[in-house]
Order: structure tokens, then C-alpha cells, then sequence
């Protein structure tokens, strides 16, 4: 059995690790809630890019827009999102292994928010292009679009043929998802459109300038709007998971305080038993 | 104006709802032009160029909402007008005085250009605190 002095070092450095992991999840919590209301009112104009470039696209049909064909390069940029710091459960190696998962090393070329996803993928093999880490603490709409910018002249440079954006969706406090989406080139995924309802399937929607031109000048702005989405929900999602990740360690350390007590009041007990067995021993030997 | 004759607005940016509600006239910059939108108008997607969005809530000779924005897109169907702001602002959220230094700085900057000045962005920037300024004006 370990000493009694083993036992009580051993619970005073558990003690001052739940300390600080209680700190951080209080901090995290606090963060949530700024992050959440942020991706909540991003939502919304989230959707209705993405309901209005669906719309556009079923209405236009056919276009030679060079944001909707595929060009000849087989690279594919990935901006990946993750967190600078760790201590957030799975959070960070979960969208490292989604990338793994679906995209080859040879293929990718990653730009990188997050310094733990550029450790994870740098380890992993996979190139880097850039790294905008700071971006993640405190994301703005400008951010997005100067990363957009970057992105879309990769792309019509015909560098890369193909764009990705890996991030973690917020669902709720405790469910995120990590998820991988393509940005360019657009798909139509055919789904019924707000735009439908309200004036029947027949309307005609007309642009201004003409079509091409109009969807050359609106898929920055949503690819934009998708990059800003991706990375409020992801900082949503970043405090969600080290909250409870924090929460989870601290009921672990708590768990393991009540145990580490209980050992040391059985060693003090038995230590208490030793001492008077011997004086009582010693006393005999005397008499 | 009677009820049906207006349409529903709706102007929405990254971060808010910038404005939800009914109107009865709205006008702003357009890469075509300027525009003016009554309820009925023809399905059209349009481009916003920086400018003034004025929005006529009860009548067109009535009094009316002023803003500034700044770009994005704007989706006009027949009793629905949604616009995509990428930036736009009361005319109480802008800071004159910053806005007046930030045209200076611009100015000044496409004045002396170098070969490495960005100009689109000086252009932007001049562009937006121009629009900024207008709108305090009346």
C-alpha cells in the first residue's frame, strides 16, 4: 500500500489539476454563449445564400461559368478549421481524420485555421498551402473574404480543381459534427427553394447583369458567406467541446479525489493500529 | 399606401437581420444603375454597388429609411425582396469623423500611387467612406 505522504501529494496535485480544469471549463462556458450567438446570427444569412445560389442555379440551368465546370487539375483545397489550443476532446483530431478519411494526401493542398489541425496534418503528410490561424479567435466577415479570395485564385489559376472546406458543425451545446463540404464547383442539388413557393415553379428569375456574369460575381460572395459559416459555427463548436471535455475531467478528478481519501483514512488507520500494537508489545516485553 | 401594395423586405448580413418588415418603395445602387422596386416587379437577381438604400415604408412621398450599403446581392421576386448585404449600416452607426479621415487616407493614397499599391482596394475604401459620408447628408 502506498504511504500515507504518497497518497496526500497524489491528491494535492489531482486537486489543483480539477482546479484549473474547472477554470476552463467556466471559461469555455462563457465563450459558448458568445460564439453561439454569433453562429446564430450568421445562420441566417448562411441560409439564405445557400437557398438563393440554389435557386439561381436551377433557374439558369446550363451556364459556362467557369465557378460551376470542373477544371483539369486533380488538386483539391481543403481549408480546414480547427482550434489554436487543445484540451477539447476530439474536437481537432476529429476533422484531422475526416480529411484522412476522404481526401489522399497526394490530392490535398490545405489552408489552415487552427494551428492543431496544421500539427495533426503536417504529421499526417499533407501539404500546406497557408495558415490564417489567428482567424479563429475572433472571426470576422472580412476574414472570410480575404480567405475567399485566396482560395478562388487558386482556383481560377487552375492550381487547384476542386474546393473543400472541413469544419465542425455547431448542432447544439452537445452535438457537433465534423463535417467535410464542397464549395466549388457548385453542385445543384435540386432541392425545393423558397423562391418556388412564392412565385410558382414557372418564374423566370432574370439578371442583372446577365446570367454569367451575375453568378461570377455572386459565388464569391457565397463561397465567402460558407467560409464565414464554417468558421463561427467551428468556434461555436470549439468551446462546446472543451466545455465538455472540462466538465467531464473534472467529475473524473472529482471521482478520483473520493477514492484517493478514502485510501488515505484506511492508511492512517492502519498506521494508528501499527503504532499502539507496538507500544502495547513493548509494554509486555518491559513487565 | 394600402397593404397589398407593398412587398416584403427583408436585408440580411453575416452577423444580423438587418431589416425585416414591409415597404412600399425601395431604392438603391445597382452594377446596372440605379433602381427603384415597387410589389410586383419582375424576378430579378441584381448586384449591389456601393450606395444609399433608401426604404419607403408607408408611401413614396412619405418619409423614408436611409442606409448605407456597401455590396452584396439582392434577390427581387414579385411580393419579396431579399437583400444579401455584405455590409450595411444606419446612418446613426457611422462615425462621421472616421469616415471623413478614412476618405482622406484613401484619397490620398490613390493620389500618390506606387506600382505596389493595391488600387481596387484603395477604390473600395474610398468608394465605401463616400457612401458612408452621403448618407449623414441629407
Amino acid at each position: 500500500m502506498a504511504s500515507m505522504r504518497d497518497i496526500k501529494r497524489r491528491k494535492g496535485s489531482i486537486q489543483s489539476t480539477q482546479q484549473i480544469t474547472k477554470a476552463m471549463k467556466l471559461v469555455s462556458t462563457v465563450k459558448l454563449q458568445r460564439a453561439k450567438t454569433r453562429a446564430d446570427a450568421a445562420k441566417e444569412y448562411f441560409k439564405c445564400m445557400y437557398d438563393t445560389i440554389q435557386s439561381m442555379l436551377a433557374k439558369t440551368g446550363v451556364c459556362n461559368s467557369p465557378y460551376l465546370n470542373k477544371n483539369d487539375s486533380t488538386k483539391k483545397a481543403i481549408i480546414v478549421i480547427t482550434s489554436n489550443r487543445g484540451l477539447a476532446g476530439g474536437y481537432n483530431s476529429n476533422i484531422v481524420k475526416l480529411i484522412q478519411a476522404n481526401i489522399p494526401k497526394e490530392e490535398a493542398k490545405c489552408i489552415i485555421i487552427g494551428k492543431k489541425g496544421r500539427d495533426g496534418l503536417t504529421r499526417a503528410g499533407y501539404d500546406i498551402l497557408s495558415d490564417h490561424s489567428e482567424m479563429i479567435d475572433e472571426p470576422q466577415y472580412p476574414d472570410a473574404k480575404m480567405l475567399c479570395e485566396e482560395v478562388l485564385k487558386e482556383y481560377t489559376d487552375g492550381n487547384v480543381g476542386e474546393i473543400y472546406i472541413a469544419y465542425t458543425e455547431f448542432k447544439n451545446t452537445v452535438t457537433h459534427i465534423p463535417t467535410l463540404k464542397k464549395l466549388l464547383p457548385v453542385e445543384n442539388e435540386g432541392t425545393v427553394t423558397e423562391a418556388k413557393e412564392s412565385t410558382g415553379p414557372e418564374a423566370i428569375m432574370n439578371f442583372e447583369p446577365e446570367d454569367e456574369e451575375a453568378l461570377n460575381l455572386i459565388i464569391p460572395k457565397y463561397v465567402s458567406s460558407m467560409i464565414y459559416g464554417g468558421l463561427v459555427q467551428s468556434s461555436a463548436s470549439e468551446n462546446g467541446a472543451r466545455m465538455q471535455a472540462m466538465d467531464s475531467a473534472t467529475s473524473n478528478a472529482e471521482e478520483m479525489i473520493d477514492k484517493l481519501s478514502l485510501q488515505y483514512n484506511r492508511a492512517r488507520q492502519s498506521s494508528i493500529t501499527q503504532e499502539l500494537t507496538e507500544i502495547v508489545a513493548g509494554a509486555e516485553a518491559i513487565s | 399606401m394600402p397593404e397589398e401594395k407593398k412587398f416584403e423586405l427583408r436585408i440580411v448580413t453575416p452577423d444580423r437581420v438587418f431589416y425585416e418588415g414591409k415597404a412600399a418603395f425601395i431604392e438603391f445602387n445597382t452594377t446596372e444603375g440605379e433602381i427603384g422596386i415597387y410589389r410586383e416587379h419582375v424576378p430579378t437577381t441584381v448586384i449591389v454597388s456601393p450606395g444609399i438604400l433608401n426604404i419607403y415604408e408607408e408611401d413614396v412621398n412619405a418619409d423614408f429609411k436611409k442606409a448605407a450599403l456597401h455590396g452584396g446581392f439582392a434577390t427581387i421576386l414579385q411580393d419579396k425582396v431579399t437583400i444579401m448585404a455584405e455590409v450595411i449600416e444606419w446612418p446613426s452607426e457611422i462615425d462621421l469623423k472616421r469616415a471623413e479621415e478614412s476618405r482622406e487616407r484613401a484619397e490620398e493614397r490613390i493620389r500618390d500611387a506606387k506600382p505596389e499599391t493595391d488600387m481596387e482596394r484603395a477604390e473600395a475604401s474610398l468608394k465605401r467612406s463616400i457612401v458612408r459620408i452621403n448618407s449623414l447628408k441629407n
